[in-house]
């Protein structure tokens, strides 16, 4: 039985730093390092706002645009690698807050940046099983970057939800997906350390474009389609550049990939970085449109959809009510490096 | 750590959810929840219900002394709003620029860390509330000048 998506939501922060300033602490050249990542600011989660708060946020607004009973949801998955606890769920949380419990089964994952789309698959093994009704799966991160180093400029905040159903209530099929999975060691958090560690340039092509590239021609080789089929491409988005360079490797035109490239507004938004790249697609996608997504975890590994819209997403309250770019312009609130490392608890006496 | 567990776990379906009660013999409902009907008295019967998650600034305060665990967070608005059913209830307000905050604009719901018990215990999650529009009357009398300085959260 097919399976896809039948309600979807997205959250992230109001507070944004941008860039610039915060080179300006660390004396480097804000413009050079907006341009080489193609980031403009990214979205800073305050003091009472964590990857649990996100994951309510965006599950309360993708049970209004699934129109469905939370009582019907038999799963409830929570993808981040920024856990509020080391060791209880944070589902748990997720799964009262929006009244889906007690009788459903949860579970968080972690898979670097792609363990959101790990849980949509597992949401679809189950309802296509006949398992469940509806899986509520989310990817959301309050993702770290440790003062001075590279990925301070790119991690940022937010979180995504997607509930899984039958295919006849869906508002985007999804007709398959390809995973590509190795043991690459190019970003990790060891137990107990604050920050997380990089390869540095080893992140590029061993790992991110590897990763993306093999599993979306999986999926191009299993489905019998070619990329330019696709009206949309979303691509996980660890900065701004990595996406148009996949695309262009495989054959996507850079106009289909800019609809789902939330990046340089919000940063790195880590397990919710492509959920919330696809929102934004479904946001104005219309009947019969085809999208691509192929989300990147590192450690590493990538999945890969292929998702067609239906006649239900042009029904009224189908979409989310403010799409992603209207809430990147709604509600902003710029913070200097000493705001935001006090609300990021980056000041250690804190 | 305080073993402030029972404090954040007996109140988790009113603080992540806004579940209630309403008196299926006066009809009114109550937030939090009660065990008693102040009118009907024993003969009240209450079943849960969920409170509306969009209410109005019935009236505000800037609080800047904040209790033991929420100095950072100083200074913030603690708000009396009135939920669209009638109910009042007390919540901090966040994501809402002192300029937005008035007596009579809208508010809504929003999940957030309420508190922590330490460094090691449990977190305590549940509601608070945020401005949605800036409309609404300002409160008569004088401006105060340090309203001006709560930025955030």
């Amino acid at each position: 039985m097919k399976t896809g998506i039948v309600g979807y939501g997205t959250a992230f922060p109001r507070m944004r730093i941008k860039v610039e300033e915060i080179a300006r602490v660390w004396g480097k050249e804000g413009s050079r390092i907006a341009a080489g990542l193609g980031i403009r600011e990214k979205a800073v989660a305050a003091l009472d706002e964590d990857s649990a708060t996100f994951a309510v946020e965006s599950a309360r607004i993708a049970l209004e645009s699934s129109r469905i009973d939370p009582s019907k949801i038999g799963a409830v998955f929570v993808g981040s690698e920024s856990k509020p606890y080391a060791v209880k769920p944070t589902a748990s949380i997720v799964a009262d807050a929006v009244a889906a419990s007690p009788v459903t089964t949860a579970a968080d994952f972690e898979f670097a940046c792609k363990a959101g789309t790990t849980a949509i698959q597992t949401c679809m093994g189950m309802v296509g099983a006949g398992m469940i009704e509806y899986g509520l799966a989310i990817g959301s991160d309050t993702a770290q970057g440790k003062p001075s180093d590279a990925l301070e400029y790119s991690a940022g905040s937010g979180g995504a939800s997607y509930i899984i159903g039958k295919e006849s209530e869906s508002i985007a099929i999804i007709e398959d997906t390809f995973s590509y999975t190795t043991d690459t060691p190019d970003f990790w958090r060891r137990q107990h350390a604050e920050f997380p560690e990089h390869a540095g340039r080893f992140t590029a092509e061993p790992a991110y474009f590897k990763h993306v590239v093999n599993a979306t021609k999986g999926l191009l080789e299993k489905t019998g389609s070619k990329a330019a089929d696709f009206d949309y491409a979303v691509f996980h988005q660890p900065n701004g550049k990595f996406p148009p360079r996949a695309a262009k490797i495989l054959g996507v035109p850079e106009e289909r990939i800019k609809q789902g490239l939330i990046t340089p507004f919000i940063g790195n938004t880590y397990s919710a970085s492509a959920m919330i790249g696809l929102a934004s697609v479904l946001d104005v996608a219309a009947e019969g449109q085809k999208i691509l997504v192929t989300s990147y975890g590192s450690g590493a590994g990538s999945d890969s959809f292929s998702i067609t819209v239906t006649g239900n997403i042009s029904k009224p309250g189908r979409r989310q009510a403010q799409s992603v770019f209207a809430q990147i312009e709604a509600e902003r609130a710029y913070v200097d490096y000493a705001t935001y490392a006090k609300h990021r608890r980056k000041i250690k006496s804190l | 750590m305080h073993n402030l567990l029972p404090l954040i776990w007996r109140n988790i379906t009113e603080r992540y959810r806004l579940l209630g009660v309403h008196c299926q013999i006066c009809g009114k409902d109550y937030f939090p929840q009660r065990r008693i009907c102040p009118v009907c008295r024993r003969k009240g019967k209450f079943v849960p219900k969920q409170m509306p998650h969009e209410g109005k600034i019935v009236s505000f305060s800037l609080v800047h002394s904040a209790p033991s665990g929420f100095e950072l967070e100083a200074p913030y608005f603690l708000a009396l709003i009135e939920l669209s059913n009638g109910v009042r209830l007390l919540s901090q307000l966040v994501d809402s620029p002192a300029q937005k905050v008035a007596i009579g604009v809208p508010v809504k719901m929003v999940f957030r860390k309420i508190f922590e018990d330490g460094p090691e215990g449990a977190i305590a999650y549940g509601y608070k509330f945020k401005v949605v529009s800036g409309e609404g009357k300002k409160p008569a009398g004088k401006k105060n000048p340090r309203k001006m300085a709560a930025v955030n959260s």
